[in-house]
């Protein structure tokens, strides 16, 4: 089973440190891994980092896998709209790195990853005039149709409607488990990491707050220091855990004329 | 998810929707291949002594066949010409296509970019002063000031795309900032020279055909030849690249080498056919407008038809240059602007899916 380790991993924009001392205990294969923090924290740099697309210090340590290539990411940027059907979209994630010739092993891919997002509807629309939502299925497909054993997406819920956070998160739920790959998955919604997270990374200004199982790391007081906000964490009718919002909790700042309070 | 079954009839069904595409992409190609095929001969045929479509092809299958001035002036004075269109129409709009895909800019082209003002520059400084740049090529000093002035002129959109934090709008600004000073000194350059040399320096920015040769044609196509293949082994990679940064990084491609390889390969591409005809800006900007709109973003099949289809711009260009006055050429960059242009709007104006 894959295992992915980070060890004291940094990365600077610059001469700014956007990132020091990032370490995490194995994360291994078979779980959902939310990756918390605000706005600016760090979470698309860290995701950056780890793929290898920034430099830095720290070593990434993966195991238990001998692909080439065994990481995969999706990033929050939909990209441009160019001329392309959704189908080409998506197998051209696959054939980077290939020969040019496209075998029937690469359209049977294909096809599985539009089955499995259960977006084969859309295979011959114009990638370029989908809606931002889809477009951020055809992102997941393109990271999925790689094959990867660890799969880094970053907010790959923010354009889609409710009910297709619902389905997309669990569908990665569902994935990671039966395929024992480890996708880690940058969210806002502290509530979603909750319901749906094996275990939560949190990351604030650049640097690793908690990293474990999801419950152990996500707790009000947490909330309280790294966002700013007053909460409780209490089970729903379900008995799942759910986070109740109560109020922002005061700043120095909105103690100030004109400030929030 | 579906079952075993229907993940059989889907992967069919995607298979199907493929080949359907592809089909579709390779008969365009065929199709502009034959319709370059039929414009060469026409501009073979036409001239001072004009001769008929059979009279062309009976030439060009068994040259030994034919009457001697119909073989002489077909293979030895027009052929160097209507095959260099066909090479510099390829070559041009095959240099655009690359400079649109890597800079993410659809205004990108050899002309846009300086390098065509560039080598105007090279040409008005031998033109003018007979001042030689490189001095071991007596005989082609034009061309070889215009190339290495066109080279000089991408070394520095090279140099400036190595600097930490430029972006491809920075290196298009640059490139029309370029154009700019290239202008300026050729119009200093015109206010000091003789009359006869302002007349050849116009002439040369015109663009002009008229001064192929076989040696020329060869050197040409020889870049051609080296350069599609180089550019088509990155096919997924450039592609990719029209995502946008982001998804092509997370795609595996290492955007900052592939655009210094492919800039450099396009340079030279474009310095080549620039040093030779001169200045001709519509094609490497519109022939893979056309391309696009005709075959999408998939460069295996984009690379070919922006070759073909600025070959044929090109080639239907030089014929338009002859029949417009009858006895006269005008220069081939004014013919493709005013013919080529209205065209191009009007394809933009009733595209039915938007390229950029």
């Amino acid at each position: 089973m894959v295992s992915l380790q980070l060890q004291d991993l940094g990365a600077a924009y610059g001469g700014n440190q956007v990132l020091s001392g990032i370490s995490t205990p194995p994360l291994t294969g078979g779980q959902l891994v939310a990756l918390l923090g605000p706005n600016a924290a760090g979470k698309s740099t860290l995701f950056r980092r780890i793929f290898g697309l920034l430099p830095g210090s720290g070593t990434v340590h993966i195991d238990g896998t001998d692909s080439p290539n065994p990481i995969a990411y999706m990033p929050q940027d939909n990209g441009s709209r160019p001329v392309l059907s959704v189908y080409e979209a998506i197998l051209l994630a696959r054939m980077q790195g290939r020969r040019l010739k496209v075998l029937p092993e690469d359209h049977a891919e294909v096809e599985r990853v539009l089955d499995v997002l259960d977006i084969g509807h859309l295979r011959s629309r114009n990638a370029g005039d989908l809606s931002g939502g889809q477009r951020q299925m055809i992102g997941a497909a393109q990271a999925l149709v790689q094959n990867p054993r660890v799969l880094l997406m970053d907010e790959p819920t923010s354009a889609l409607d409710l009910s297709r956070q619902i389905d997309m998160l669990t569908l990665l739920q569902r994935l990671a488990k039966e395929q024992e790959l480890l996708i880690i998955v940058a969210l806002h919604d502290i509530g979603y990491a909750l319901r749906f997270a094996d275990a939560a990374m949190v990351i604030d200004k650049g640097r690793m707050i908690a990293c474990g199982p999801t419950a152990e790391v996500v707790t009000a007081e947490m909330v309280r220091e790294v966002f700013e906000v007053e909460a409780r964490i209490e089970p729903c009718s379900k008995g799942s855990p759910q986070l109740i919002v109560e109020r922002r909790a005061a700043q120095p700042s909105d103690l100030r004329p004109g400030g929030m309070l | 998810m579906s079952s075993k079954a229907d993940i059989g009839e889907q992967a069919q069904a995607g298979r199907d929707f493929y080949r359907a595409l592809v089909i579709r992409r390779q008969l365009i190609l065929v199709a502009l291949a034959t319709a370059l095929a039929f414009s060469l001969c026409v501009d073979l045929a036409l001239g001072p002594a004009r001769y008929g479509l059979g009279q062309v092809v009976e030439a060009l299958l068994w040259p030994s066949q034919v009457d001697e001035q119909l073989r002489v002036i077909l293979w030895e004075i027009r052929m160097p010409v209507a095959l260099m269109a066909l090479v510099v129409g390829a070559s041009l709009s095959v240099a655009g296509m690359q400079m649109q895909t890597i800079l993410n800019n659809p205004l990108a082209s050899p002309f846009t970019l300086g390098i065509s003002a560039g080598a105007g520059f090279g040409a008005a400084l031998a033109l003018a002063f007979g001042v030689v740049i490189f001095p071991f090529a007596v005989d082609y000093v034009v061309p070889v000031n215009a190339f290495l002035m066109a080279m000089l002129t991408s070394m520095a959109i090279y140099g400036l795309s190595l600097r930490r934090g430029v972006t491809s709008e920075t290196i298009v600004l640059l490139g029309i900032a370029l154009v700019f000073i290239f202008n300026a000194l050729m119009s200093l350059i015109q206010f000091f020279a003789s009359q006869q040399a302002v007349a050849a320096v116009v002439f040369w920015t015109m663009g002009s055909l008229t001064k192929a040769t076989w040696p020329k044609l060869w050197i040409s196509l020889s870049v051609l030849v080296i350069a599609l293949p180089l550019l088509a082994r990155r096919g997924w990679a450039l592609t990719a690249m029209r995502l946008g940064d982001a998804k092509a990084e997370s795609m595996g491609v290492r955007l900052r080498s592939l655009r210094l390889e492919v800039l450099l390969i396009v340079s030279l591409l474009a310095s080549i056919s620039v040093s030779f005809v001169g200045t001709i800006g519509f094609i490497g900007l519109v022939g893979p407008h056309i391309a696009r709109m005709l075959l999408g973003e998939d460069q295996r099949f984009l690379l070919p038809g922006t070759a073909l289809s600025g070959a044929l711009i090109l080639s239907i260009g030089s014929i338009c240059s002859k029949m417009i006055i009858p006895g006269t050429v005008i220069p081939i960059g004014i013919v493709t602007a005013i013919v080529g242009i209205p065209f191009f709007l009007y394809l933009i104006l009733n595209r039915r899916v938007a390229t950029w």
